[in-house]
């Protein structure tokens, strides 16, 4: 009976945001070859102690990406779920499985929220926000859809290095908060570079008749950048733990609104 | 007529931000901005101060009110928070765990 026995070959990858590896195994080499371009830039190598996910691919019946989502905790262990996902992930053992159709996208959603989960933990946030580098620092652009992070990752200069035009990658570390490039894009459809930088500013988008910055009192401030995090679990702890880092980023990071014309020149405010 | 006793849901993140009071619920992620005399009302509510003293004490002094419509005021504004489930009355003293300070 053995030899009739057929092993399914595991084929796996790294894939290495903001600094934390996951390990994506399958067994379609399809699928691998998808994730591969999908994520090309964010390949990591393996390493000890990686959050891995085990992927059951099916067919995409009936399967809904713009149903809502869906995270929960319990008994150690938590369920994210979409019209186009169910995945389970328990920290403890740092394992993890996914059950979705080869549609690269419902991975992508399944490392988001999996990235906003570690993230609280650590002193961190995902933020629907376009950023760059520019002389050494980051820049965050923070709004919601329509209010210009396409449109001004789309005019930056050839000396800005972009992160993401649609959500950027924020952690602390030694006192400060860093950004750091994404794969997640928006309209623009390109990956952000895999590198980081210290944040200098972050600015609330808004386009109108002239280029200005205007700082922002505290309290719009906080309000503003929490309004812009990404966030699914209901989690009291976690949900104190973003509260509390958003306040600990508006006392560490000026925050102002960027008023813009789209045109190349309102670069000339940033760096 | 009982006392009434306010305390702070030690559930609820708490931080004074310049001057503004922001509370966000833990529970379904809602964020409040309190006023004045919310703000007065939260830093006060140690569960063990009767709201009438609160009133007498730290609300009247600020905003120059008759007592009766202070202590009126500070009732509906109690159940209200209350009601968002960031507060909590009682006609009993409200023990609160140690660590429920706000954070500055």
């Amino acid at each position: 009976m053995s030899a009739l026995t057929a092993e399914v070959e595991r084929l796996s990858l790294v894939i290495k945001i903001g600094g934390v590896p996951v390990c994506i195994n399958t067994s379609d080499p399809t699928f691998l070859c998808i994730l591969q371009e999908r994520y090309a830039g964010f390949i990591g190598t393996p390493e000890p102690d990686v959050m891995e996910f085990d992927v059951d691919l099916r067919p995409p019946d009936g399967a809904n990406p713009d149903a809502d989502v869906e995270v929960t905790h319990k008994l150690g262990c938590w369920s994210l779920r979409r019209g186009d996902f169910l995945a389970e992930w328990e920290p403890a053992s740092r394992r993890g499985s996914i059950r979705q159709s080869r549609n690269p996208y419902s991975l992508d959603a399944v490392l988001r929220i999996v990235h906003t989960l570690v993230l609280a933990r650590q002193g961190g946030l995902l933020l629907h926000a376009a950023s760059a580098i520019r002389n050494g620092k980051a820049f965050l652009f923070a709004g919601v859809s329509g209010a210009g992070k396409t449109t001004i990752s789309r005019l930056a200069p050839a000396d800005a290095t972009l992160l993401t035009d649609e959500i950027s990658y924020v952690r602390h570390s030694h006192d400060r908060y860093v950004a750091f490039g994404t794969p997640f894009t928006g309209e623009l459809a390109k990956l952000g570079e895999n590198v980081s930088a210290p944040i200098a500013a972050l600015y609330l988008l808004a386009q109108g008749p002239e280029n200005r910055i205007d700082p922002l009192p505290p309290g719009e401030a906080f309000r503003s950048l929490l309004a812009n995090v990404l966030f699914f679990a209901e989690d009291e702890r976690l949900v104190q733990a973003i509260f509390h880092c958003a306040f600990d980023f508006v006392s560490r990071v000026p925050v102002s609104r960027l008023t813009f014309v789209p045109d190349s020149s309102v670069w000339e405010l940033i760096g | 007529m009982s006392k009434l006793y306010v305390a702070r849901n030690p559930r609820v993140a708490a931080r004074c931000l310049d001057g503004e009071m922001m509370l966000m619920s833990g529970h379904d992620s809602t964020l409040f901005t309190l006023n004045k005399t919310a703000t007065i009302l939260w830093q006060s509510a140690d569960g063990m101060t009767p709201l009438d003293e609160i009133v007498a004490r730290r609300i009247c002094p600020e905003f120059e009110v008759e007592p009766e419509i202070a202590l009126q005021d500070a009732e509906a504004l109690a159940r209200a928070l209350a009601g968002h489930e960031i507060m909590q009355v009682s006609e009993q003293p409200i023990p609160l765990p140690a660590h429920t300070g706000v954070q500055r």
